[in-house]
């Protein structure tokens, strides 16, 4: 397609949190004056110096940030085997998100939702989890900050997320299974924009990724954006260059908007979200929505779901509970029809063999949200030239896996 | 002609408020879900409000969340909604009927070919509850060239600076959300809904219905006396799940008992002279 490209690609969304036609306000009217003023609130936030100099102390002191760049000089090597020419097989580095407090990307944003929950004078948080990374992440900002939490999450993913489960009720969350669908991600997400609804005066919703309504998608993206910052100076230093391509799996998509956006405008960065593809794409469970979706609305914006010929959503599968979610954040879906961002797939069982590659050559067993996206990079960096220069986010670390991974290999703990 | 403004025209001229009845279409299945409409006039309906059944009904509480799924195990479909509404068509020409669901279903099924097929249907009205003002260049165009009334929600969250946007944007009628919440869950005081109407009076001569929580005659007739309509949703779709057997299916007297239900609510309604 013949479309004029922008000037820069990251200059959205606009007023209306659309970019180009994704995104949006697609809430009842309940909703809409809280999420107009959560919307002022970021924007006074964003100039607050107060709040800025007390987030960024809270990620370097609490979160342990900035988080190293660490060159995978095992993986390198095992992907250089792998290539079919001596003069292939580039440089993989990972982003290592996984050594934050709480072990994952998602404290960045959250750190700075309850800030400005506070700042709103919201007496209380809600949040929706998968993996339950973001949960954990939420329910740790609320016991630092001394607010009453409530997560919500599908039962399916209580089940499987049982260390995380219990890792909220030690931080005094109190977390809500929710029965609804299929029990999985969206269902949660459901539950805690209801419940919202009902307790919109004192509540603050905590969304934990680059979805829902206008301004989270922004919002989360802008507070994720630490992770791409810091990882342009940190190669700039090692290697002297920007890298040439970057990987990140894709949920909604906040790890990877948070490496993606500060690159976007480096024309010769090549970026790769890599969506779950569960038991493959041409089955009916996976959860890649740019792949096999289309254009629709679901929580609060405009962008690629899963959905049938009726437009009624459909269930998402993944071994991943992080990924396992039938939409994806509207910039995505944007980055996507421009051209921009190429969306890629990886399948469960390619996402456990890179799980324990990973964790065998590097000493780093990364969450299964991550395996996604190595999996990709150990198909991607095999065909690029030595001499190039790939950047993982390591999203998260893979603890909270250890059960389900197992029991996939046929192992009883 | 507009079957909307005419009715509430016609029911100021009575002197009383509308009784608006909210079911799932399709639930708990289509033969039946059509014997309820054709009978809804009958029992005391006013205005008949028909959900189009969504998987994620983020404004919904569990008895209308489950109702939707009922109807889309039993096939249900925009077009098949549709479809309901021109059979319903074919025995009543006069009672008012307004589309409730969300937006995707619409987007889906193509927002100008929707309007057009609806209002072609026989449909008045449209409620989308994700649709608020700031996007209603999504239908409102469409909705306006079929003759299709889009009906906004005012909650009690809806604060002065929005209400005068909020109720422009709105024709046919205005839904007024008796509570911060979702559907079936906990109901308004008659002191709060006193307070309430009055507050949205100035900003439009359109009339006024209040929802959600609404679910004894008692209550649906306070409502009406109050405003000048009551919507009752989630207690008939209780009636209604209530007299399906164990399979979740229609038995004999499940269209009678939602009717009765609708009857005695008229009946409440009906005993009250609005103050409007
Ligand atoms: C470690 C990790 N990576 C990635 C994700 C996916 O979310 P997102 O795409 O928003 O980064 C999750 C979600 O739970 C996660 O825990």
């Amino acid at each position: 397609m013949n479309k004029p490209l922008p000037n820069s690609f990251r200059q959205g969304p606009d007023g209306r949190g659309r970019f180009g036609q994704f995104g949006g306000r697609f809430v009842a009217e309940t909703l809409m004056p809280l999420i107009l003023e959560v919307e002022r609130a970021y924007e006074e936030a964003k100039t607050d110096a107060a709040f800025q100099t007390e987030w960024r102390r809270l990620l370097k002191d609490y979160v342990g940030r900035p988080s190293p760049l660490w060159l995978a000089e095992r993986m390198t090597e095992h992907l250089r085997a792998n290539s079919a020419r001596d003069d292939l097989g580039a440089k993989v580095y990972f982003k290592r998100e996984e050594l934050n407090h709480t072990g994952a990307h998602k404290i960045n944003a959250v750190l700075a939702q309850i800030l400005l929950a506070k700042k709103m004078g919201k007496t209380r948080v809600i949040a929706e989890t998968g993996a339950g990374q973001h949960g954990v992440a939420t329910a740790t900002a609320c016991a630092l900050f001394n607010l009453p939490c409530t997560v919500f999450m599908g039962a399916t993913d209580v089940a499987r997320q049982q260390p995380n489960v219990f890792r909220m009720k030690l931080l005094g969350a109190e977390v809500e299974p929710v029965t609804s669908g299929a029990a999985t991600l969206k269902d949660a997400m459901n539950e805690a924009l209801r419940y919202w609804v009902a307790n919109v005066h004192d509540t603050y919703y905590c969304i934990g990724t680059v979805a829902g309504p206008h301004p989270y998608p922004v919002m989360v993206r802008d507070f994720q954006c630490v992770i791409g910052e810091e990882t342009k100076q940190q190669i700039l230093a090692a290697e002297g260059r920007l890298p040439d391509a970057l990987v990140c799996a894709v949920g909604g998509g906040s790890s990877a908007m948070g490496l993606f956006h500060p690159f976007l405008d480096d024309e010769g960065v090549a970026m790769y979200g890599v969506e779950a593809a569960g038991r493959g794409v041409d089955t009916e469970e996976h959860a890649a929505s740019i792949t096999r979706g289309r254009p629709g609305v679901l929580h609060g914006n405009r962008t690629y779901l899963l959905q049938d010929a009726d437009g009624q959503i459909q269930e998402a599968h993944s071994i991943s509970a992080g990924l396992d979610y039938p939409g994806i954040g509207p910039e995505h879906s944007w980055l996507h029809e421009a051209g921009r961002v190429n969306y890629v797939t990886a399948t469960d069982d390619e996402a456990l063999e890179a799980f324990q590659v990973c964790s065998k050559l590097e000493g780093i067993i990364p969450a299964l949200e991550t395996a996604h996206g190595l999996a990709h990079v150990m198909k991607l960096a095999p065909t690029m030239p030595r001499d190039a220069i790939v950047v993982l986010n390591l999203s998260g670390r893979g603890d909270k896996d250890i059960f389900t991974v197992a029991h996939h290999l046929g192992v009883k703990l | 002609m507009n079957r909307i403004a005419d009715r509430f025209a016609a029911l100021k001229r009575e002197g009383r408020g509308a009784l608006v009845t909210f079911l799932e279409g399709y639930d708990p299945d289509p033969a039946t879900s059509l014997a309820i409409l054709r009978g809804l006039p009958g029992a005391g309906a006013d205005v008949i409000e028909i959900g189009v059944p969504f998987t994620d009904p983020m404004a919904d509480g569990p008895s209308i969340q489950k109702a939707g799924l009922r109807a889309l195990k039993a096939g249900a479909t925009l077009a098949g909604v549709l479809a309901l509404v021109r059979d319903f068509r074919k025995e009543d020409a006069a009672t008012p009927v307004v589309l409730m669901g969300y937006f995707n279903p619409v987007l889906s099924y193509g927002v100008d070919r929707f309007c057009n097929d609806a209002a072609a249907s026989g449909v008045d009205g449209l409620i989308m509850v994700d649709v608020p003002p700031e996007e209603a260049d999504e239908i409102e165009p469409q909705a306006k060239a079929n003759g299709l009334d889009l009906i906004r929600l005012v909650a009690p969250t809806t604060d002065e600076a929005r209400l005068p946007r909020v109720l422009a944007a709105t024709t046919g009628f205005v839904y007024y959300v008796a509570i911060t919440g979702i559907t079936g869950t906990r109901s308004a005081s008659g002191a709060d809904l006193s307070a309430a109407i009055p507050r949205l009076r100035p900003h439009t001569d359109l009339p006024i219905c209040i929802g959600f929580g609404i679910r004894t005659p008692e209550k649906a007739a306070e409502a009406a006396r109050i405003a000048d309509g009551a919507v009752v949703g989630t207690a008939l779709v209780e009636t209604l799940a209530a007299s399906l057997d164990d399979q979740g299916r229609a038995k004999p007297d499940t269209v009678r008992k939602v009717l009765d239900h609708v009857r005695a609510l008229a009946e409440a309604v009906r005993g009250v002279k609005s103050a409007a």
